[in-house]
């Protein structure tokens, strides 16, 4: 039997009774909240329709989550669960979470832009309430009561005027036999069991005892391996490829080129990798060659074109600079920086003549398999792509270079073939994040209020490198803000809190800059703008100003702002991916040296799911977003990256962590994103506690490249 | 080719390859243990650290010619029969893993660390531990777990 429901959400939901005894409820994870519903003729309803998650309850009591995104290490294979098993009241001990495979139907299968829990919300809660509401009819037919005498505790469903209670397992199969309600009530959060509690990550065991779960760890009989050559330069192109020597060495099965790759295909790993060495390649220039002193000289150049788009202008700016009794500008630049995830790029592709297979990790299935599917002109019905567990992504799995190398190699060799990229593969092999610089002034009336702000962001391919309507946009009269793009060979992509990453830094110094040349406290010029924002706004305001203010005013509390003695504190907050963070920096002094101690951050997100996993987040945010401005560089001459491996590339250890302590604001508004909005602010609280301490004024990312700053390190 | 014979997590392996192939591609190729990962292939992230006689090495530089005749290498799969090695058990407690994909070779660095100094200061954990790189900087509860599988020794 097959009943279906429609809400006014677009919200499918399908029962079936699964084989063996047991509950299957499929619903439509990633429908659009689309105003108009769509009709849709049940008898029509057989696989093809936009319905493409599933919980199940099997016989025994196991109830089974698919999750659609890619797992990459937010967590989301414990926290989707975690959601359903709260509405369901399930016994979290029988819950288990599986990778759904790639699903056409999905509209939003992906993993980027912080957006899996919140998309996710209420569909989530939707499948439990629903399930629940199937279980307790089933009961209450069973037993011949009222359903609204029956309640639900861990995965049992209770009738306390009998002292009857039966297991959902029990119940599953009745409960596929029910009519799916039109709409179910939600739990009140104050009863929440396991939602906003620390849950442990199903898949640890796994993880800690070695499996191979990582699409490098798929390996399958017949599958050979292969490595490829690429151009080390940007901007460059093959001339002459010579692979005989490279070809006769032991384990070698072919050589091939496309396009600007030189495939080395052979037995195993160690035999390709080392084969790669002898094959002899010539290239020529293809493009603008560049290196980073051209770059710096470009973003400077750039920062003064009349070819500048306008991204938001409010008043009159010019007329407030020309009134001011003060101005305030600086500039700050950040290089290009690889995203450097632990499992380096790979992907495994068999094309067949009847279809083509497609495993490996990856942000974005969906994208990647339509590409194959245009390259190899392949419908993508045929089609199938496995997703991996992906070590770690950060963005760099958003791009699908990988899959399509892998996918076209399979056609050329017809062979399965797992394609695996290196470190210095990895790190020279482009979609960074990019090199940009920012102008910034601000005008001050003679009061010290801020009546006149400017932001030119300059980029080398960013075609917008600002967040025109963030915070101060709204708390100042007259702003504008402008961007201008260099478009370079070096493929840039999107980077743990694309643009915020660096703008975050680059604004909430400057703001501290300017607080101190109004003679104001740091934290009290953020509250008078937004107090300013709030009552006579500068106009469209596109952030919530009483939610930048609550994690303002709480980090001010929880750090004690100004009035700890012994430490120099700097303040930043920042709103990204719809949740806003603050952060109090400490730094002491040993001798001239200064330290980073401690990051103080107060996070709202609001709901916080799994707070286990949303303290990683908001933990791991801060110290890549610290390390990345403290260490992360990637330099180019004529063209090639100078960094190619993590002897030269310092990524933040152990030893140079501060400590981390994290609040989070407790307001039970739907969740915003948690994956990326720690790191923004970071730079920010460090580079203004470090200024407060040493009168040092960081302005280019990695910090350790400022002179004077690297000159205090070494006292 | 040479074939190597390998005491692995207590059990004999052979493999035959070429003598200048790092441990790591045997164990990953060859054998089937896919615990042990590949991050940077210089010994610099040690995402591959496994035990030879106890002590921590870099599979990815380490050529399979080098393991003599009697050296017992332990890898993740082999460092617990049923996963419940006390580093297991506290990276668990202390839910550390993230992506996941460089905590074996974190976990086999601990375990090395604790070989040799049973009782480690956190001085010296953190010494051992800013051996390995993890890119989701767990490194707080990487710390925490280390210390707190200390006192189950």
């Amino acid at each position: 039997m097959t009943t279906l429901n429609k809400t006014s959400r677009r919200d499918f939901i399908k029962l079936t009774s699964l084989t063996g005894g047991g509950l299957l409820l499929g619903f439509s994870w990633f429908s659009s909240d689309a105003a108009t519903a769509e009709i849709i003729d049940p008898a029509n309803f057989a696989g093809e329709v936009p319905f493409n998650s599933y919980l199940s309850i099997a016989a025994d009591g196991t109830i089974t989550i698919y999750s659609p995104n890619p797992e990459l290490g937010q967590n989301i294979m414990t926290s989707f669960p975690m959601v359903v098993a709260e509405e369901l009241d399930a016994d979290w001990t029988k819950v288990k979470a599986m990778q759904a495979p790639l699903d056409k139907q999905f509209d939003r299968q992906l993993t980027g832009g912080s957006g899996a829990i919140p998309h996710s919300w209420k569909r989530l809660r939707t499948a439990g309430a629903t399930a629940r509401y199937l279980l307790i009819g089933a009961a209450a037919k069973r037993w011949n009561v009222d359903a609204s005498e029956c309640t639900t505790s861990n995965s049992m469903v209770i009738h306390s005027k009998s002292g009857k209670q039966l297991g959902y397992g029990e119940l599953a199969q009745e409960a596929s036999q029910m009519k799916v309600p039109a709409d179910v009530p939600f739990k009140n959060r104050k009863d929440f069991k396991l939602i906003g509690r620390p849950v442990k990550n199903l898949e640890n065991k796994k993880i800690v005892t070695g499996k191979g779960m990582f699409g490098l760890d798929f390996y399958r009989d017949g599958m050979v391996m292969a490595m490829i050559k690429r151009p080390p330069a940007f901007g460059t192109k093959i001339k002459s490829v010579d692979a005989a020597e490279a070809k006769a060495m032991p384990g070698i099965i072919d050589v091939v080129t496309f396009k600007n790759n030189v495939a080395i295909v052979g037995k195993s790993t160690w035999d390709v990798m080392k084969a790669r060495a002898f094959v002899k390649v010539e290239y020529e220039k293809d493009g603008d060659i560049e290196s980073t002193a051209d770059h710096d000289k470009i973003l400077a150049d750039l920062l003064n074109s009349d070819k500048a788009t306008v991204r938001r202008k409010d008043g009159d700016v010019e007329t407030a600079f020309k009134n001011a009794a003060k101005i305030i500008t600086n500039e700050y630049q950040c290089p290009f920086v690889p995203h450097n995830p632990m499992e380096p790029m790979n992907f495994f592709a068999h094309v067949r003549a009847d279809g083509v297979e497609l495993v490996g990790p990856t942000q974005t299935p969906g994208s990647a398999r339509t590409a194959v599917s245009k390259l190899l002109n392949v419908p993508e019905e045929k089609i199938t792509l496995e997703i991996t567990r992906l070590g770690g992504g950060f963005g760099r799995r958003l791009k699908y270079d990988y899959v399509l190398e892998a996918a076209e190699l399979s056609s050329i060799i017809q062979k399965p073939v797992k394609v695996m990229w290196t470190r210095e593969d990895d790190m020279m092999g482009g979609s960074y994040r990019p090199a940009v610089r920012y102008r910034f002034n601000a005008a001050l009336d003679a009061q010290g209020n801020l009546v006149g702000y400017k932001l030119r962001g300059v980029g080398i391919n960013q075609n917008n490198s600002t967040r025109e309507d963030n915070f101060p946009s709204g708390a100042v009269d007259n702003l504008l803000i402008d961007s201008v793009e260099h478009i370079s060979p070096i493929t840039t992509g999107a980077w743990r809190a694309p643009v915020t990453n660096f703008l975050g830094f680059a604004e909430q110094s400057f703001i501290d800059e300017v607080a101190q040349a109004a003679g104001k406290d740091p934290v009290q010029f953020r509250l008078d703008l937004l107090q300013k924002a709030r009552t006579n706004p500068a106009g469209a305001i596109k952030y919530s100003i009483d939610r930048m203010e609550t994690v303002i005013k709480t980090a001010a509390e929880k750090s004690n702002w100004g009035k700890k003695t012994g430490v120099s504190q700097g303040f930043s907050v920042y709103f990204s991916h719809a949740s806003y963070v603050a952060q109090v920096c400490e730094v002491v002094l040993n001798g001239k040296t200064p330290q980073v101690k401690k990051i103080i951050a107060v996070a709202d997100c609001g709901e916080v799911v799994n707070k286990s996993g949303a303290l990683q987040q908001v933990m791991g945010g801060i110290t890549d977003g610290y390390g990345t401005a403290m260490y992360g560089k990637l330099s180019f001459k004529d063209g090639i990256p100078e960094q190619n491996n993590f002897d030269q590339y310092r990524l933040i250890r152990m030893k140079e962590i501060p400590e981390i302590e994290v609040h989070f604001v407790d307001n039970g508004i739907d969740p915003t994103g948690l994956g990326e909005p720690a790191l923004p602010p970071t730079g920010g609280a460090v580079a203004n506690a470090i200024f407060k301490a040493t009168g040092v004024r960081l302005k280019n990312q990695p910090f350790v490249d400022d002179i004077a700053f690297s000159k205090l390190l070494k006292v | 080719m040479p074939v190597f014979t390998l005491q692995i997590n207590k059990k004999e392996y052979k493999a035959d390859v070429a003598a200048d192939t790092p441990l790591l591609w045997v164990l990953r190729d060859n054998l089937g243990l896919l615990g042990t990962k590949f991050g940077c292939g210089i010994a610099e992230c040690g995402a591959c650290t496994v035990l030879l006689d106890g002590k921590a090495i870099r599979a990815c530089v380490y050529p399979v010619s080098k393991i003599k005749s009697g050296q017992k290498i332990t890898s993740i799969e082999g460092l617990s029969e049923n996963g419940d090695h006390p580093l297991q058990l506290a990276w668990d407690e202390v839910d550390v893993p993230q992506c996941g994909y460089c905590q074996a070779g974190q976990i086999m660095t601990a375990a090395a660390l604790f070989n040799s100094k049973p009782n480690p200061t956190d001085k010296e954990i953190d010494d051992a531990m800013h051996e390995n790189i993890c890119r989701c900087a767990a490194y707080h509860r990487i710390r925490e777990a280390v210390q707190l599988a200390r006192t189950k020794f």
